[in-house]
């Protein structure tokens, strides 16, 4: 008889359970949307996007020059200065309640189409993006007509025309972060989509539509790093928002030396994910895999760091690989799918070249038997153990599924290595002992802190980083003010 | 009129020489010459000389940053209620001292001295109480879709550069020292180029406070010398640039600071109109802050 309760003795096989994707129609090609309907781009190219897990052709988009950013930027300015910047905050607030309940209607169709254009296993769309991205909206809605109270003794004023630029980790979800609260404090928007998921902000469009959202307070032009840079330079943007890598992020903000444009950035990350002795250890490793394998890891607040206190080093990584082993890669829109597709054939080559680099400077790596599928873009688990603070593997983001190990003695120690990065975005702690934890959550140089858990999002939660991680606030109250100047009451 | 070399104001009578101060750098507790060993002549408005400054150079600005960030995590590690009460003390010393800003800023051609001074020593005390209300007004607990506590307090960013401007070379400095340093923040300011004298003796100020040694660095010099530096120093996290009234320049910074994803601010407006109520902001603070957000989960 197969005793259960020793791991790696059993194994359980698995039917395949894929999603359907006939709730998906995609269109052939996709123009850009400006001003409430679709153009065809004054640049005349175009781009295909790919489902990275099949590497089959699923659209053709259009790549917005800089003649279309600048259609976008007036249609924007227009809708700003004719409605939109006067309409009420009850109005206003309508539209983004319209626009949630849209998305929660069309939900399982966002969640599709999310995984085929961008890799994801089905259950994180479905039960964590698109869920979250219409909660954004609910949220923001309720605040459109609060702003009098968000912030005491000044007046909240728009800021005019937002330019934002959004990642391809959470397509979806960051358009929401970036829309809700840009419209309920009263801007109009152009969207830039990654240049490898432009799909759902595509099928977004529809949403504004059937919202009757006025036209041009959301103009979406797709394009890859020179549309961006196009929106980043025109001088009828009063602010920009982008999320992305701080190498990006550092470009845009000197592009913007001198300008006056607002800006805020949510930049990289390289998190320390810190486990003490005393940790629950099974929801601690839960909470390890959760922090770097959740999205393939292409997480700009993974915690791609493990600092675990040395007297369990053993245990815990004894119980991660074998945890490890159960996961399962593979097809993203199999409902059992724990780890899908790496977004981009560039981005497996990015984490495949710094794989290589700690095992070259001699990091011990560990990856579970599993098979990857023949076709599209995948990469295995992977932990790296014997890891200096030295290597690249642990100093530079990865944007992948791998996970490097570092151990600490005191807490004074694992403080400091936690904080021995450029970076500040998030950080996890696992321990019983409370007093620990608020020690530990304030000497952190970190936007998040997770005690206990890891990587929770939620619209009333402010999200940000320190140092180069970025600047400003997203969600709550917090995340209102990118969007406003507060002027004297 | 009256200045800092002026021999009838000695009150001994007329045959009395005065004893003219030196004005130097206020560093990490201390008062130092410039290693530069360089100074430049502070004229009145009717160009007469009321003192050398120092010219302060880019080694002293270095000094300067490693003092700050020395002085920082002590800093920070005060309680608030403390921090509050050591910063108002400064407004009792600068109270006691009141004759000697007039006296500078007269000497130096500022209208109305007097209320001048009157407002920045009010400013100091009106920021000092914000020390333990910044969490309950900036902060607070949020309310997420699940089984966690989450709460988001306000942090400070760390070291700050400041660039005072030229005009109200009291008040406008106090305006801006106040909120950087009221959450835990330790800052470098550069004062006002044309008429740094009372910022010296501000340091003379602190340096008799309980304001720790390190907390408020003080350098008078160039903008153009030094600004670019200020904001190119990886170890400084935030740079306040409203005195720096060169575009050029504040545009040469601003692509500086992008380097080290440096957050950069400036008064400007009714946040600058000195005098005013509306220089005066929580959200002055807020700009040298950062929010942490922390979760836990609930359960039994």
């Amino acid at each position: 008889m197969t005793d259960l309760t020793q791991p790696g003795e059993f194994t359980l096989e698995y039917a395949t359970a894929p999603e359907s994707t006939a709730i998906v129609s995609l269109r052939d090609t996709y123009g850009l949307f400006i001003g409430g309907a679709w153009v065809e781009p004054r640049s005349g190219s175009y781009f295909p996007t790919i489902n990275p897990a099949t590497e089959e052709h699923l659209a053709t988009v259009a790549e917005g020059g800089a003649e279309d950013i600048d259609l976008a930027v007036v249609a924007a300015r227009q809708a700003w200065e004719s409605g939109w910047r006067d309409l009420s905050g009850r109005q206003r607030a309508k539209y983004l309640y319209r626009i949630a309940r849209l998305l929660q209607e069309r939900s399982r169709e966002f969640a599709v189409l999310e995984t085929l254009d961008g890799g994801k296993p089905i259950k994180e769309s479905r039960d964590v993006d698109l869920p979250l991205a219409a909660a954004h909206f609910f949220h923001y809605a309720g605040w459109a007509d609060k702003l009098d109270y968000a912030f005491a003794g000044r007046r909240a004023a728009p800021l005019g025309v937002a330019g934002q630029i959004i990642p391809w980790n959470f397509p979806m979800l960051m358009a929401s972060w970036k829309l809700a609260p840009a419209l309920a404090t009263g801007n109009t928007v152009v969207l830039k989509p990654a240049e490898t998921t432009p799909l759902t902000a595509l099928l977004l469009a529809e949403v504004l539509q059937d919202a009757e959202l006025p036209p041009g307070v959301v103009n979406i032009v797709t394009g890859a790093g020179a549309t961006g840079a196009a929106l980043v330079s025109h001088p009828g943007i009063d602010k920009v928002a982008f999320t992305g890598s701080t190498g990006v992020g550092k470009r845009i903000q000197a592009e913007l030396a001198g300008t006056g444009k607002r800006l805020t950035l949510e930049l990289g990350g390289k998190a320390a994910n810190i486990v003490f002795e005393d940790a629950a250890l099974d929801q601690a490793v839960e909470g390890i895999v959760n922090g770097i394998w959740f999205n393939q890891g292409h997480v700009c607040c993974a915690g791609s760091r493990l600092l675990v206190q040395e007297s369990v080093h053993d245990l815990v990584l004894d119980r991660l690989t074998t945890r490890l082993d159960t996961l399962r890669v593979g097809d993203p829109l199999d409902k059992n799918t724990d780890i899908g597709a790496i977004n981009s054939r560039e981005q497996l080559e990015k984490i495949q070249e710094l794989v290589a680099s700690g095992v070259d400077e001699g990091a011990e790596i560990y990856q579970p038997d599993c098979v990857l599928p023949a076709k599209g873009f995948f990469h295995a688990p992977t932990v790296f153990t014997s890891v200096s603070p030295s290597h690249r593997i642990a100093r530079e983001e990865i944007f992948g599924p791998v996970l490097s190990v570092l151990t600490f003695r005191t807490p004074d120690e694992a403080v400091e290595k936690a904080n021995n990065t450029p970076y500040g975005l998030s950080a996890g702690v696992w321990t019983e002992k409370g007093s620990r934890i608020l020690w530990m959550a304030e000497r952190l140089r970190a936007g998040v802190v997770w005690a206990n858990t890891f990587n929770q999002f939620d619209p009333a939660s402010p999200f940000g980083g320190y140092r180069e991680s970025g600047f400003g606030r997203e969600g709550g109250r917090h995340g209102l003010a990118p969007y406003l100047n507060l002027v004297g009451a | 009129m009256t200045g800092p070399r002026d021999t009838k104001r000695s009150g001994a009578g007329a045959s009395r020489l005065r004893v003219p101060k030196t004005y130097k750098l206020y560093v990490g507790g201390r008062f130092p010459r410039s290693e530069s060993g360089r100074t430049y002549p502070v004229n009145g408005p009717d160009g007469g000389l009321l003192a050398h400054a120092v010219l302060g150079s880019r080694k002293d600005l270095r000094d300067a940053v490693k003092a700050a960030r020395s002085a920082q995590a002590g800093w920070v590690g005060k309680t608030a209620y403390n921090r509050a009460q050591i910063l108002y003390r400064v407004g009792e010393i600068m109270e006691g001292r009141r004759g000697q800003f007039v006296d500078e800023l007269a000497a130096g051609g500022i209208d109305d001295a007097e209320g001048e001074v009157d407002a920045a020593i009010d400013r100091w005390v009106w920021y000092a109480g914000w020390a333990d209300k910044l969490p309950a007004v900036l902060g607070g607990a949020n309310a997420v879709a699940g089984p966690y506590f989450n709460f988001t307090v306000p942090e400070p960013t760390g070291v700050v550069g400041l660039v005072a401007p030229d005009e109200a070379p009291l008040l406008a400095l106090v305006s801006r020292l106040a909120p950087i340093i009221v959450s835990g923040n330790t800052v470098v300011a550069l004062a006002s180029e044309a008429l740094p004298l009372p910022a010296v003796t501000l340091g003379e100020a602190l340096a008799t406070s309980d304001v720790p040694g390190g907390v408020i660095n003080l350098l008078t010099g160039k903008r153009a010398e030094l600004v670019p530096w200020f904001a190119g120093h990886r170890d400084v996290n935030a740079v306040d640039l409203t005195g720096v009234d060169d575009a050029d320049l504040a545009a040469e910074a601003e692509r500086a600071a992008a380097d080290s994803v440096m957050r950069v601010t400036r008064a400007t407006g009714p946040d600058a109109d000195w005098r005013s109520p509306t220089a005066e902001s929580p959200y002055a603070i807020e700009a040298f802050l950062e929010h942490k957000t922390v979760w836990h989960p609930k359960g039994a």
